[in-house]
């Protein structure tokens, strides 16, 4: 299995216990919104949290934006970049 | 030589000095002179007939909220650092020695404390939903709340108070109406003010949502425009104090609440919140600390 997919199973699994969405996580491709999908925005500060203790990584001010928080997709491209930073 | 205070200590020495304020030895939390509170009451009469007009229910409420309705607003999740729980005793003897102990040692006596069943109130209108559980008449209900709230935020700016009186009306019911009365209240509360001698303009607001996200998620209310505050120059010109505020519910209080419409739809709901302590100085600082010196068309309007 490749690293990035390693990566989006993480992210999905973390979505799953913590975004409340109104839909199960595995109908949604890696591009569908999330908030859409009924993640609130109280629910997006749980899966921020819980994707920095499973990561070991902390979000920068400049990533704390909803959009951040859009998509499957755009949480593995700010945990690629904050782990290459840190890599 | 005298050091310059910031404008805020400023502006609360002088409201100390002339003796229209007190200070507790709290930043935020304040006496109040009978001038003082001669106009605070001027200010809620105002709000007074206002209710009066849309036939509004009016409930006086105390500075504390059941526990249990207070889990159902959610508040905690949103704004955890202004919270305020009371707390209390509900040991035996031994207990009440120790107790006595570590008050006299100046020892940790509030460890001993539980958790009652209140907590401090942080906005007037939250103890009116529970009271509004289950089928509203056709039309909805206009309800006109008023009462002390706290939010933990000490400050020696004056305007910003731990303790401090808040006027709502509040429309519970249906959602076209519930955002009309958010859009009305709003026209006729810069109104009211502006008849005061106030300048007031409105503005989009957000609430301040506590955490690293909390600027995001302040981004999504000002996005939806769920929320316009007026706001006046009291102790700056940059940056303008709000006096009031006009907020949309939608069913945030409807549904945990279980308030119906007519029809049985979960009920929405909408408020607009006047800061009297906030209008209070604003008033003291626009025309003076001597009320029987204002403009007369505004003591007409507030003391008539």
């Amino acid at each position: 299995m490749s690293e990035e997919r390693v990566l989006r199973d993480q992210i999905r699994q973390v979505i799953d216990e913590h975004a409340r969405l109104a839909v199960p996580i595995a109908t949604l491709d890696d591009q569908a919104d999330l908030f859409s999908a009924g993640m609130t925005s109280h629910a997006s500060v749980n899966v921020m949290l819980a994707l920095e203790d499973c990561f070991e990584v902390e979000f920068p001010e400049s990533m704390l934006r909803k959009s951040t928080f859009q998509s499957v997709a755009a949480i593995g491209a700010a945990l690629s970049e904050l782990q290459s930073v840190s890599a | 030589m005298r050091i310059a205070a910031d404008p805020y200590t400023e502006l609360r020495n002088r409201l100390f000095e002339a003796e229209l304020l007190f200070s507790t030895g709290v930043d935020g939390l304040y006496g109040r002179s009978d001038t003082y509170q001669g106009i605070a009451d001027a200010v809620d009469h105002l709000m007074h007939r206002w209710g009066h007009d849309v036939g509004a229910t009016v409930v006086h409420l105390p500075p504390l909220i059941a526990r249990s309705t207070f889990d159902s607003t959610d508040y905690i999740r949103s704004f955890p650092d202004l919270v305020g729980s009371v707390h209390v005793f509900n040991g035996g003897d031994r207990d009440h020695v120790e107790l006595v102990r570590r008050v006299s040692a100046g020892g940790d006596w509030p460890a001993l404390l539980e958790p009652g069943e209140i907590v401090l109130s942080p906005a007037a209108c939250y103890s009116l939903y529970p009271m509004c559980a289950g089928r509203l008449p056709a039309g909805g209900r206009y309800f006109e709340v008023s009462g002390y709230c706290f939010r933990h935020e000490p400050s020696t700016d004056p305007t910003r108070m731990q303790a401090f009186k808040m006027h709502e009306i509040v429309y519970v019911g249906e959602p076209d109406t519930a955002q009309r009365h958010r859009d009305d209240s709003l026209a006729r509360g810069l109104s009211i003010l502006t008849d005061i001698g106030l300048d007031v303009t409105a503005t989009p607001a957000n609430d301040p949502f506590f955490g690293r996200l909390g600027a995001a998620l302040a981004a999504g209310q000002l996005d939806e425009g769920l929320k316009f505050e007026g706001v006046t120059a009291i102790c700056s010109d940059d940056r303008p104090t709000a006096v009031m505020s006009a907020n949309c519910h939608r069913d945030h209080f409807g549904a945990p609440f279980g308030i119906e419409t007519a029809t049985g739809a979960v009920a929405h709901s909408a408020c607009v919140g006047f800061g009297v302590d906030r209008i209070t100085i604003a008033l003291l600082v626009r025309h003076g600390f001597d009320p029987s010196t204002w403009p007369g068309p505004v003591r007409a309007r507030l003391f008539s």
